[in-house]
């Protein structure tokens, strides 16, 4: 089991910063993000588009944020677990808490900051019905490890990148590929549309546009596709497997079966520390809540600012909390 | 100027919105304004398609859609081709008379 001071759920710019605050009062940080990379919707949504209103930068591009935070909070070595997502908090008899993830990670901490933004990232579903009784049986809504697919019959449905990626990249894999895409066109990266449109020409590919899917069914696992044209044409596919790739979507997630008072989805905190309604558990960044409440990266720095001075008394009942600049005092690594 | 747009909501209740349009918005702050549940991850930067809209009046009024919102458009598993994303639509005399229905994410 990992152990540590602060359990971060959430590797956006706030809970980044919170590492830092944090290791100024000696206390160490343990994060976790269900994206695959640290950064939240800075590195996942917009890594390339300008921010305007950090203190101090006139304009700082969102990865170059989120890289300049990793390279600050350095010093207190924090530790990640990414790609998973945060199921439960379990509190101890002591009082400190076990953090348990999607994937059977354990963290042992003190205090709990929920910096977690919008929530989880997750895939955006298609309707389809029975869809998610296939999920694990043929359907999956991201390719993981793409030797899965060796020798099977895949298809994939979407229209963005990563549908067209993907569809290149498992055309030398799969026995047989079927894009489907609602439209005539592609509009992402014209390098990949291109490719995906001369495969299907070389007859590597099966593309199949302007139609949508319109059932699936199987006996256990996934067994068949069918798909209607905009032509009202309807044809049925044989598949192994079915990978939408409809982009994410924010959802709140477990978050909301921990007790905490939630208002329109965002946990509702006290402005004097910004901790919830449950003792040791804090919330900043976008997904906390009050009077007043701005959604922004520089409120969230001092939001996190706060409740570090506030969740020392956990991690060190005996000590008495002394408030230094770093200016005077310096950054003093672990 | 004040201009009308009907919204219909995700229960399908359709209700008329008059909107300023000297306030320099776009549909999706307005549509969040005026009270309606839209996620808006991204702000407004056509980055994430949860202010997706149906305009099942006025298509043909509106400014043509510019690529990065097509292309946003393309990864929505429900889009049309009467789909558009409300934040790249402004609040001006072009939304005047239209009907849209709201499609994308809750928050």
């Amino acid at each position: 089991m990992i152990k540590t001071d602060i359990c971060i759920i959430g590797a956006g710019p706030v809970g980044l910063f919170t590492v830092f605050e944090a290791g100024l009062l000696k206390m160490r940080c343990h994060l976790i993000d269900a994206l695959p990379q640290i950064g939240g919707q800075l590195s996942e949504i917009y890594p390339q588009k300008p921010i305007y209103d950090i203190p101090g930068y006139p304009e700082i591009k969102a990865q170059e944020l989120v890289d300049n935070l990793m390279d600050q909070i350095k010093p207190f070595d924090p530790t990640f677990t990414l790609g998973e997502r945060v199921e439960d908090l379990e509190q101890q008899a002591d009082g400190s808490y076990i953090v348990k993830t999607s994937d059977g990670t354990q963290v042992h901490c003190q205090v709990v900051a929920i910096a977690g933004g919008l929530g989880c990232f997750e895939p955006r579903k298609p309707e389809i019905e029975g869809l998610e009784d296939f999920e694990g049986k043929g359907v999956a809504y991201m390719v993981k490890n793409p030797e899965t697919y060796r020798d099977k019959k895949v298809i994939l449905a979407g229209g963005g990148d990563s549908a067209l990626d993907w569809t290149i990249y498992l055309a030398d894999i799969a026995e047989k590929v079927t894009l489907i895409h609602r439209g005539d066109t592609f509009r992402g990266a014209p390098d990949s549309a291109e490719k995906v449109f001369d495969l299907a020409k070389e007859g590597k590919i099966n593309l199949i546009l302007q139609s949508n899917i319109s059932s699936i069914s199987g006996n256990g696992h996934l067994k068949n596709v069918s798909v209607l044209g905009k032509d009202k044409e309807s044809r049925d596919l044989e598949a192994d497997y079915l990978i939408p790739l409809f982009g994410l979507s924010p959802k709140l997630g477990p978050i909301a079966n921990w007790g905490l008072n939630i208002d329109k989805n965002a946990i509702e905190v006290n402005t004097f520390d910004y901790s919830t309604n449950v003792e040791r558990i804090y919330a900043i960044g976008d997904i906390n809540t009050y009077p007043g409440k701005l959604k922004l990266i520089l409120c969230g720095f001092h939001e996190a600012a706060l409740m570090c001075q506030s969740a020392f008394k956990y991690v060190y009942p005996d000590q008495k909390l002394s408030f230094k600049y770093t200016t005077v005092y310096g950054v003093n690594s672990f | 100027m004040i201009i009308n747009l009907e919204v219909e909501d995700r229960n399908g209740e359709t209700q008329t919105v008059e909107l300023p349009t000297e306030v320099n918005l776009n549909l999706m702050e307005a549509l969040k304004a005026s009270g309606y549940n839209i996620l808006a991850t991204c702000g407004g930067m056509a980055l994430c398609a949860t202010c997706h809209v149906q305009v099942l009046r006025g298509l043909d009024q509106l400014p043509a859609a510019q690529n990065e919102e097509l292309d946003m458009l393309d990864t929505l598993p429900d889009a049309g081709f009467d789909s558009r994303l409300a934040c790249q639509l402004k609040v001006n005399e072009s939304l005047d008379g239209i009907k849209v229905k709201i499609r994308g994410d809750e928050h």
